[in-house]
C-alpha cells in the first residue's frame, strides 16, 4: 500500500504572525514552504525557509525544486510598510510573478489574503458589504493603490486561469497575540488617537480564527472573493475603552484639519492615508464565506479585547 | 457603583430597561448591530424621548396598533419640519406601543453620518444612511424601516407650503414589491409647526454643505402633534413597468394625504 502524497504548498509572508499560525496548521499534514521578502525565519527543520524577493529570477527556482500543489500568499506588504513605490512593486508586480509561476508550474490552488480596506471608508457606505460592491480605496489615498491593484490582478488571473482556482479572502480587522497591524498596535497600546466625535463601527477577527479560515479556504478548492468577518460589531472607542486605552481626541471639523494633523504627527499607528477608516464605518458582510467553507470564529470580541486589556506594553 | 451605572439607574427608569430588553433585536456580543445600533444607548434615547413626546409635543397617535408585529415592513410617512422630529416620534410611537413593541429603524439624510457626534449618536439610536442596500439589507432582516420618499424635498420646506405632499420617490415601492414588506402609511401632523421657515439661504446651505439652510426661530415650538397610522397595505412582486410602480406610489401618496386631513381634521388648535 502506497501512502498518499503529501500537498506541497508555498506559504508566503512567512514572518508574519498569521503565517506561523497557517503553517503550524498545515505542517502535520503537507509538506510547506516558507518564504518571506523581508527576513529569514527558522521554522523548524521540516520547513525550508527562505528570505527572497518574489521579482529575482531565483525565485522561479523554488518552483522547479519543490513542485508544489498549492500557493498560500499571505506576503501582501501593509500600507505602513515601506514607500509607496517599494510597496507596489512587492504587492503587484510580485503577486503577477507569482501568479505568472503558479500558472506555468501548474499550481492548483491560490488563496491570496487582501484586506477590506480596498471598499474603502466613505460616509455614503452601506452596513454589510458583500463581495460585489465597488472597491473605492484608491479613490481615498495612493496609498491603498497598491492593495487594490494586487486584488485586480488576482481577479484577472482567476477568470483566466480557472485551474489556478484562486480564491481571495477581505478580512476585517486581523488582531490578536503577535500581530503587528496598525489596529493592533493601536489597541495594545496605552493611549490611541481617535477623531472627535467619529465611533465607525468596526468588525475584529482573532488570527486564530482568520488562520482557520485560511486552512479551510486551502482544503476547499472554491473560486471567488470571499469577506471574512465575524457576526459580531463594536463601535471603535467602544473597543478601545474595552481594550483599556485612553482616548486621545484630534479635532475632526473641518476635515482638513485632521487631515493635516496626522501628517504632520506621521505616526505608524494612525496613518493620515487610514484616517477615513476611523471615521465612517466599512462593515462587511462575511456570511457568504461561513456558509460556503463551514466557517465559524470561536473567539469572541470580548476574548480578544481582554487580551490586549491584560498585554499593555508594545507589542 | 460607577459613575455610569449611578447615571444609568438616575436616568432610566426600571420599566424602560424591562420594556427594551423585552424587545429582542439581533445584536452582536457587545449590543451593537452592523447599523451601530446600541441596545444600552437606545434606552437613554427613550427616556429622554418619552418626555419629549408625552411633555412636550403631547403627541396622540392613532392605529399604531396596525403596524405588523414581525416581518419586514416600511412605514411611509410625510416629512416636515427641518429637523427629523417626526421620524424621532414615530419611532416613539411604535417602541412604547405596550403589545408587541418594535424598534424601527429611520433612513436618515446623507449629510448626517459627516457630522460629528450627531452621526453616531443617531445611528447608535437606530438610525440609518438612507442607502437602498442599507434598506434592502434590513428589511431582509426583518427590521421596520421607517422612510420619507420626499426626503430633505419634505422636511426643507417652507411653513407656506404646510402639509403640501412633494414629489415621492418610487425606491421604496421596489423594496417593498422585492422584499414583500407591507406598507404602513403615517400621517403626521403637527410638525410643520415645530420650526416654521419662510425662506431657505441656499448659497450658505451649499457653502457649510448641508442640505439647507432655514431662515426660522431659533427654537422647537411645541406643537401638538397628530401621528395616524393607516392599515398595512399589500403589494405583489410582479414585473411591472415603472409607470404601473409610479401608480402604485401614488395610491400610498394618497392615502398619506386621506390620513393627514383626518389628522387637520382632528386638531383642535395649534399648540
Amino acid at each position: 500500500m502506497t501512502t498518499p502524497k503529501r500537498p506541497h504548498i508555498l506559504v508566503t509572508g512567512a514572518a508574519g504572525a498569521l503565517a506561523q499560525q497557517v503553517i503550524d496548521q498545515l505542517r502535520d499534514t503537507c509538506d510547506l514552504v516558507a518564504v518571506d521578502f523581508r527576513e529569514q525565519v527558522y521554522l523548524g527543520d521540516d520547513i525550508p525557509s527562505y528570505c527572497i524577493d518574489f521579482n529575482k529570477r531565483v525565485f522561479e527556482d523554488l518552483f522547479r525544486r519543490y513542485q508544489f500543489d498549492g500557493v498560500i500568499h499571505l506576503g501582501r506588504i501593509q500600507s505602513s510598510q515601506l514607500t509607496r513605490m517599494r510597496r507596489y512593486n512587492a504587492n503587484v508586480l510580485g503577486t503577477q510573478k507569482l501568479l505568472d509561476l503558479s500558472h506555468k508550474y501548474g499550481i492548483k490552488r491560490v488563496v491570496v489574503l487582501s484586506t477590506y480596506h480596498v471598499y474603502g471608508a466613505v460616509a455614503y457606505n452601506p452596513a454589510l458589504i458583500d463581495e460585489s460592491a465597488p472597491l473605492k480605496a484608491a479613490g481615498l489615498s495612493a496609498d491603498l493603490v497598491d492593495s487594490v491593484e494586487l486584488e485586480n490582478l488576482a481577479n484577472i488571473y482567476l477568470w483566466r486561469y480557472p485551474d489556478l482556482n484562486i480564491t481571495i479572502l477581505r478580512p476585517c480587522n486581523i488582531v490578536g497575540p503577535g500581530v503587528r497591524n496598525t489596529m493592533s498596535t493601536l489597541l495594545a497600546s496605552e493611549r490611541a488617537p481617535v477623531l472627535a466625535g467619529f465611533s465607525p463601527m468596526m468588525q475584529f477577527i482573532h488570527i486564530d480564527d482568520m488562520a482557520d479560515a485560511i486552512v479551510l479556504a486551502y482544503k476547499k478548492p472554491v473560486r471567488g472573493v470571499f469577506n471574512v468577518a465575524p457576526q459580531d460589531w463594536v463601535a471603535y472607542q467602544h473597543a478601545l475603552r474595552l481594550c483599556g486605552c485612553k482616548r486621545i481626541p484630534i479635532p475632526s471639523i473641518p476635515p482638513i484639519v485632521p487631515s493635516l494633523i496626522l501628517r504632520t504627527l506621521n505616526m505608524r499607528r494612525f496613518p493620515s492615508y487610514l484616517m477615513a477608516f476611523f471615521k465612517y464605518p466599512v462593515v462587511i458582510d462575511g456570511r457568504a464565506f461561513a456558509r460556503e467553507f463551514n466557517f465559524k470564529p470561536r473567539r469572541p470580541l470580548q476574548e480578544i479585547f481582554r487580551f490586549y486589556r491584560n498585554n499593555k506594553s508594545p507589542v | 457603583m460607577s459613575l455610569a451605572t449611578y447615571l444609568k439607574s438616575k436616568l432610566i427608569p426600571a420599566d424602560i430597561d424591562k420594556h427594551i430588553n423585552r424587545i429582542r433585536k439581533p445584536i452582536g456580543s457587545l449590543g451593537y448591530d452592523p447599523w451601530g445600533y446600541n441596545n444600552e444607548a437606545i434606552k437613554y434615547g427613550f427616556a429622554l424621548t418619552r418626555q419629549i413626546y408625552e411633555k412636550y409635543f403631547r403627541v396622540e397617535a392613532h392605529g399604531v396598533e396596525q403596524v405588523p408585529a414581525e416581518g419586514p415592513v416600511l412605514i411611509i410617512a410625510n416629512h416636515s419640519g427641518q429637523l427629523p422630529i417626526d421620524g424621532l416620534l414615530i419611532g416613539y410611537a411604535l417602541a412604547s406601543r405596550p403589545e408587541q413593541p418594535r424598534i424601527p429603524r429611520a433612513m436618515i439624510e446623507r449629510f448626517f453620518p459627516t457630522v460629528p457626534w450627531l452621526g453616531n449618536l443617531l445611528n447608535e439610536m437606530g438610525a440609518v444612511l438612507g442607502d437602498p442596500v442599507n434598506c434592502a439589507k434590513m428589511l431582509a432582516n426583518n427590521e421596520a424601516v421607517i422612510v420619507f420618499p420626499e426626503g430633505i424635498r419634505g422636511s426643507g420646506k417652507l411653513y407656506k407650503d404646510r402639509y403640501q405632499l412633494k414629489r415621492f420617490g418610487n425606491g421604496f415601492m421596489h423594496l417593498a414589491m422585492k422584499y414583500n414588506a407591507p406598507i404602513v402609511p403615517v400621517g403626521v401632523v403637527g410638525c410643520e409647526e415645530t420650526i416654521p421657515a419662510i425662506a431657505n439661504i441656499k448659497p450658505l446651505a451649499k457653502a457649510l454643505g448641508i442640505p439647507y439652510a432655514p431662515v426660522a426661530l431659533p427654537a422647537v415650538l411645541p406643537a401638538k402633534v397628530h401621528l395616524n397610522f393607516g392599515a398595512p397595505m399589500y403589494f405583489d412582486n410582479t414585473e411591472i413597468p415603472e409607470e404601473l410602480v409610479t401608480e402604485r406610489v401614488e395610491t400610498v401618496k394618497a392615502e398619506i394625504s386621506r390620513l393627514i386631513d383626518k389628522g387637520l381634521s382632528e386638531r383642535k388648535k395649534l399648540f
